[in-house]
């Protein structure tokens, strides 16, 4: 399996879409993480190329917070864009909000 | 990952929505991107390494914060109620700064040479330029926040992206506020409540409106006018609100109020209780925090509110007068003198760690210890269920006859009093204990009435807890941003009995 490690706070963006995401967190492992199909690339360095598949252009929503099964990983969306996101063929989810009141 | 992330997210997002207003001006998210991004642009271009604020809040508060975060430069708004001389000394030490001010406050100042000053609306006015913007580092220090100093020379907290961030993207969702909503801000720029107010409604989406000089009347005015959701208070602001109302006998009428969130000092119990009669519908939180955290670490949500209000457990009804419980994101432990982690219900300082907390100052290096704990320096100690009870600083410590005596355990004690408004515990210098126990308490002054309070404090607590003496006054002195000036009292206390009043 292709992959990357991943630190924390990197940004990556979609080759096939806007979707920009940051990672909040991650294992210390490779990870195949992808938008549209595609695998995803850290911004500021060589894109990547590829063809979308068309079935995983789901969607990003900007501010919605995205995990595996397992919430061993989560990543922010901070620009939303019409791919969707997933590990190898596995689709991250939207993690649900914990309500915090407004305290400011 | 830095505070310009939060602007581009929110532009992107709601461009024409307005962000910010005072007075009859207005600023879209779109014109904050443009006016933050420009400004940016010219102090790279200048090379300035600081961007110091001298001015009540405005709209161009938030275009500083967010243009030195682009530049990755740190922002240092200064206490403009402070006096000349404190002001010269702080300047002195702000490096390379340009220094946003008015007329009118540097003036009487003694302006570093070289320190360049230019108007917050010249600031808001550059037109762009050709800079390319660094790719800020998370580490980079975003804020420079001067402590108040009550207890020696201001120090400078330093804040570094990653410590704002964390705090924002654990207790706000992103675009979470209406179309409608709007939160008024009345903390002023040099406080951590002021920038954390900014970093937060932008994420969250949500419109401040900006009250420079608070007054019961013209908070009302401009929360009427502006159909407020939200707002903060300090615990004496609130109190004069609910003073104000009371003594015109009016209703706020405040229909599009949802929640208010208090912070920053001790909140009278009574005061909290006559808030949630006047307020029945409104959500209230009670947000504690240090500048050294980067703004709030544990929270008392509406729903404990409206449970300690209508509970019949003593245990439960107790807690409206607790900080709450820490954020998901912060550990938070009660240790004793030396340092070892004590039980529940026992009193002893509050250290905490997460990623939002700094405990930082510049020039003095990294305060955390090894394993990332910081010392608050507050007193406390925690329930059974985990809700943390604040006993003051470590500084107002009493100790009698090398007892530790935490003021805040024997205030909330005399705070149940009916005939008790609010009520301040403090040392004064005894022969036979080297300190005891002393009280300022806001009622009647009356002689049955400090029986029945020290009668209480002995039933309730310890003998050695009851104050010796009790003085009353008609209000407690507290400082603009809700500090309770312990300090005065003290020396009032002392001069009453030197000359035999007390």
């Amino acid at each position: 399996m292709s992959g990357m490690i991943l630190k924390l706070g990197a940004k990556l963006q979609s080759a096939v879409c806007d979707t920009q995401i940051m990672v909040l967190t991650a294992p210390k492992t490779e990870l195949d993480l992808r938008c549209g199909g595609v695998p995803m690339y850290v911004a500021g360095e060589d894109s990547v190329e590829g063809d979308a598949n068309e079935s995983l252009m789901t969607e990003t929503l900007t501010g919605k917070r995205y995990v595996d099964a397992d919430e061993s990983m989560e990543f922010l969306c901070t620009k939303g864009g019409a791919g969707g996101l997933s590990l190898g063929d596995l689709p991250l989810e939207i993690k649900q909000p914990k309500a915090l009141p407004s305290s400011d | 990952m830095n505070t310009g992330l939060i602007l581009q997210m929110a532009a992107d997002g709601f461009s024409d929505r307005v962000i910010v207003s005072i007075d009859d001006r207005e600023m879209t998210f779109g014109q904050l991107q443009e006016r933050a991004h420009n400004a940016a642009g010219w102090l790279l271009e200048k090379g300035y390494q600081r961007v110091a604020y001298l001015d009540t809040v405005s709209e161009a508060f938030p275009v500083m914060i967010f243009a030195a975060g682009i530049a990755g430069i740190p922002f240092v708004p200064l206490n403009y109620r402070l006096a000349k001389e404190e002001l010269d000394a702080l300047l002195a030490r702000v490096e390379n700064a340009v220094l946003i001010s008015s007329e009118s406050y540097t003036s009487p100042l003694n302006v570093p040479d070289g320190m360049t000053t230019i108007s917050a609306d010249e600031f808001m006015s550059f037109p762009a330029g050709n800079a390319e913007f660094p790719d800020v580092s998370p580490d980079a220090i975003a804020v420079e926040l001067f402590t108040s100093g009550t207890t020696g020379t201001p120090k400078a907290a330093l804040l570094r992206h990653e410590n704002l961030m964390s705090y924002i993207l654990t207790a706000v969702e992103y675009a979470s506020a209406g179309e409608n909503d709007a939160n008024i801000i009345t903390v002023p720029p040099y406080h951590i409540a002021g920038i954390s107010a900014v970093l937060s409604s932008s994420y969250a989406c949500r419109r401040m409106i900006q009250l420079p000089d608070f007054t019961p009347e013209s908070w009302l005015d401009l929360a009427r006018k502006n159909n407020i959701s939200n707002a903060f208070l300090v615990p004496t602001m609130l109190s004069r609100i609910i003073d104000y109302l009371n003594e015109k006998k009016i209703d706020p009428e405040l229909p599009a109020l949802k929640s208010l969130a208090y912070g920053g000092g001790k909140m009278p119990l009574a005061t909290i209780q006559s808030a949630m009669q006047i307020f029945p519908e409104v959500l209230f939180t009670n947000a504690y925090g240090l500048t050294e955290t980067s703004s709030t670490i544990t929270l008392l949500g509406p729903d404990e509110h409206r449970q300690a209000a209508e509970s019949d457990d003593p245990q439960v009804q107790k807690r409206l007068t607790s900080v709450g419980v820490p954020l998901p994101t912060i550990e938070l432990q009660i240790r004793s003198e030396s340092g070892e982690g004590l039980p529940a219900g026992e009193v002893g300082g509050v250290y905490v760690r997460g990623d939002q907390v700094a405990g930082e100052y510049r020039g003095k290096g990294q305060l955390l210890d090894a394993e990332g704990w910081f010392e608050t320096k507050d007193m406390g100690y925690l329930d059974e269920g985990g809700y943390l009870f604040l006993g003051g600083r470590l500084d107002d410590v009493i100790v009698r006859g090398g007892e530790n005596i935490s003021p805040g355990e024997i205030e909330r004690v005399m705070q149940r009093h009916d005939a008790v408004t609010d009520v301040a515990v403090v040392a004064i210098e005894s022969e036979e204990w080297g300190e005891t126990v002393a009280a300022v308490v806001v009622a009647e002054a009356d002689e049955s009435l400090t029986t029945e309070l020290q009668e209480l404090v002995k039933a309730n607590l310890r003998s050695s807890r009851v104050p010796e003496k009790v003085m009353y006054k008609t209000e407690l002195p507290y400082n603009e941003t809700g500090k309770l000036l312990r300090r005065v009292l003290r020396q009032e206390l002392s001069d009453a009995i030197a000359s035999g009043t007390l």
